[in-house]
């Protein structure tokens, strides 16, 4: 199998992953989507070093695995407060920084 | 000791400084002995420093201590050093002020005993004391400026004493613009003199004037600038307004501040520049002028005043511009010598006065006294003696020195000014001694419940009456007239070394005879006018006032000078300054903030449109930066 496929697979992954992105509405979807994004990222990465036969980009993916295991607890949280305050997590109500 | 004279001024300081911060936690017995003990300490060293310059063999050299504490201003060429000076002349001043100054706050202990503000009362008599022996032993003009004001300062604070009296500190605020208004020129004189001579002090201006380092027409612009900051500070037309205002104060202030000391700054300050004055020519004419119009004119308002604080406030005035045409004819030391009694007979005009409104429970008007002679068995001869020294009946103190002037006046030729000077002492004698007869003779005019009150006031303010009343009659002894024999005149040769500028007085012994005799019999006529007119025929005012209304009225309104100035000066200050505040304060200034603000809270609002709190629409712009930024580093 050729690199490339792994590469338009991570595309793929990704535009997806960015487009779930900015069409859900709640919170927890959109959470998802951004792991989705992250772990696109991290095929790419793998890919990558493979093809250069070179274990920096699998180091690198391990930080981000480490990254969105934090990310993965701080964002529940934060969404579950959210959802203690309102009743509800669609994103478009929160809006206090709104100008 | 007398090469400590340096501290003279310090003693006084020091005690403010410690009644001020230590104050509230000293008793009232201590703070009671320690200022006047400042003040006594100041005129002890003084008395040593007089003593010193005033000893044989220097008569014919200027004879003068000079202590320079500290450089102060130093700038190039330029140097002004904190310098004190002791000379004939600050000898003269500085024994009157804590003189008199001691004696005063020994008076003030009674007083002021049942004041709250007791404390603060004496800081304030004691830095005011501070200020004036900073002003008139100041060595240049500068320093001299900062006693200036400080005098200033310090007469704001003490007629405003009772501030919580709307009355006393309007009066207060008065005083202190109306002496601001001299004081700008007063500072101009300064610049102009410091930017021409290069020098402030007295020694160096005095030499500049003699090798002829200004124009003439320079140094009348010079010294008419300076003789404005004098018309305010010593109460002279056009500035004396604030002056009667000045009653509003505690009554030793009054004495001490506004009679003894503090306006005779201005006094001090011209004989200080005689050299200037007298090489100007313009600027003696005008003082003398100035001064001899005052005299005139403030003893025609004190004509009709009831009040007897303001009666004795017309005639500070009044005798201040005899100091003045004294010193605008030449006659320094003449002008010095009333200026001496005057301290002492006015001081304790007022300090009586204080006596009878103690007795009298505050009371200031002359219409709810009389008949007070036999209940006040001290104050009434004390006052009587203060009354005749300052109408000029012969042998008193006030006699020696008027006549002085006046002379001086005839001698030079000015023959009008010694008539005004001459009318003025006719008027002088009627005013003090219808104040007396309305105050002390005739009948009793106050209510039962102040009389029940009626009391001689305590020791601690009748034996310093008594100590001025004997001053007042001895003090001129020293400076007899020549027709008692030559060289008698032992102020006037004390003072010869610093008064360059003093003209040159000859009259012949009979023409001197003449004079003295004219204004003796004018000072009698005045005090029998009293006489008749409030003791004989008590009738004769009321007719005289029905008779001329226009003329009573003019006077008793005190030439509706106020008024005039409220309508020339402070109405289109104020109406010129809404007139500015409402067309451009408002409009420009405050636009231009304002409209600064907006403007940013305007861009501000635009771009916060971007700001929809939408996560979405952030992620999107995040999303295109990153394309746009990608866009750019691959293509």
């Amino acid at each position: 199998m050729s690199p490339l496929a792994f590469f338009i697979l991570s595309l793929v992954l990704f535009s997806l992953g960015t487009l779930a992105f900015l069409v859900k509405r709640d919170l927890i979807t959109q959470f998802m989507a951004i792991e989705i994004m992250l772990n696109a990222a991290n095929l790419a990465m793998i890919a990558a070093s493979r093809l250069m036969a070179s274990l920096d980009g699998q180091i690198v993916v391990f930080f981000v695995i480490t990254v969105a295991a934090a990310e993965a607890a701080v964002g529940l949280a934060i969404i579950l407060l959210i959802y203690r305050q309102k009743k509800n997590i669609r994103s478009e109500e929160i809006n206090l920084l709104k100008g | 000791m007398s090469e400590y004279f340096w501290l003279i001024p310090l003693f006084p300081a020091a005690s403010t400084f410690i009644l001020v911060i230590f104050g509230r936690w000293l008793p009232k017995k201590y703070v009671s002995f320690q200022a006047p003990l400042a003040v006594l300490l100041s005129f002890i060293f003084g008395l040593a420093a007089f003593f010193k310059i005033s000893r044989p063999g220097l008569e014919h050299e200027v004879a003068s201590l000079s202590q320079t504490l500290f450089p102060w201003i130093h700038s190039g060429n330029f140097q002004i050093d904190f310098t004190l000076r002791f000379d004939p002349l600050t000898a003269v001043m500085v024994l009157v002020v804590t003189g008199v100054g001691f004696i005063i706050h020994v008076y003030s202990i009674g007083y002021m005993a049942e004041d709250r503000s007791y404390t603060r009362y004496f800081a304030l008599l004691n830095l005011f004391t501070f200020a004036m022996l900073l002003l008139v032993m100041a060595g240049n003009m500068v320093l001299m400026f900062v006693g200036w004001e400080g005098v200033g300062l310090c007469s704001y604070l003490l007629i405003g004493f009772w501030f919580e009296k709307p009355a006393a500190a309007s009066a207060g605020k008065k005083a202190f613009i109306v002496n601001r208004i001299g004081d700008a020129a007063f500072l101009l004189g300064l610049f102009f003199l410091i930017f021409n001579l290069k020098t402030a002090s007295f020694p160096e201006i005095n030499q500049a004037l003699l090798e002829g380092k200004i124009s003439p027409a320079l140094a009348t612009l010079i010294a008419l600038l300076f003789f404005v900051g004098a018309t305010g500070k010593s109460a002279q037309i056009p500035l004396y307004v604030w002056l009667p205002d000045a009653m509003e104060g505690p009554t030793p202030v009054s004495a001490l501040i506004h009679a003894a000391t503090m306006v005779t700054a201005g006094v001090y300050m011209v004989s200080r520049l005689n050299l200037l004055y007298s090489y100007s020519g313009v600027a003696a004419d005008v003082v003398a002028v100035i001064g001899a119009l005052t005299a005139f004119y403030a003893g025609t308002i004190a004509l009709t005043q009831f009040d007897i604080k303001r009666v004795l406030a017309y005639s500070t005035i009044s005798q201040i511009g005899y100091m003045f045409l004294g010193c605008g004819v030449g006659a320094y030391a003449a002008g010095m010598f009333h200026l001496y009694t005057h301290a002492f007979f006015k001081s304790l005009l007022f300090l009586a006065a204080g006596s009878v409104m103690h007795a009298l429970s505050g009371e200031l008007d002359m219409r709810r006294m009389g008949g007070l002679k036999k209940y006040l068995p001290i104050t009434y001869p004390t006052f009587l003696i203060g009354a005749i020294t300052i109408a000029g009946v012969p042998f008193f103190s006030g006699f020696f020195s008027k006549d002085a002037i006046l002379t001086h006046c005839y001698a030079q030729g000015k023959y009008f000014l010694w008539l005004l000077g001459l009318c003025g002492a006719i008027i002088t004698a009627f005013y003090m001694f219808r104040l007396i007869f309305l105050t002390f003779h005739g009948e009793e005019r106050f209510s039962a419940e102040v009389r029940h009150h009626l009391h001689e006031s305590p020791a601690v303010m009748t034996i310093p009456l008594i100590v001025l009343a004997f001053f007042s009659i001895v003090a001129g002894y020293i400076g007899l007239p020549v027709v008692f024999g030559h060289g008698l005149n032992l102020f006037d040769h004390f003072l010869e070394p610093v008064l360059k500028g003093a003209a040159e007085a000859h009259l012949s012994l009979r023409t001197e005879w003449l004079l003295i005799i004219i204004s003796s019999l004018i000072a009698l006529a005045g005090i029998g006018l009293a006489y008749l007119f409030y003791q004989k025929s008590p009738h004769l005012p009321h007719l005289l006032a029905s008779k001329f209304p226009d003329l009573y009225r003019l006077l008793y309104n005190k030439y509706y000078v106020d008024e005039i100035y409220e309508a020339a000066f402070v109405n289109p200050l104020v109406k010129g300054s809404e007139a500015v505040y409402y067309n451009f304060d408002l409009p420009v200034i405050n636009g231009a903030v304002n409209g600064s603000a907006r403007t940013m809270n305007f861009f501000g609002r635009i771009l916060s449109l971007i700001q929809t709190g939408l996560i979405r629409d952030y992620a999107l712009i995040f999303i295109l930066g990153v394309a746009i930024i990608l866009g750019l580093v691959v293509f």
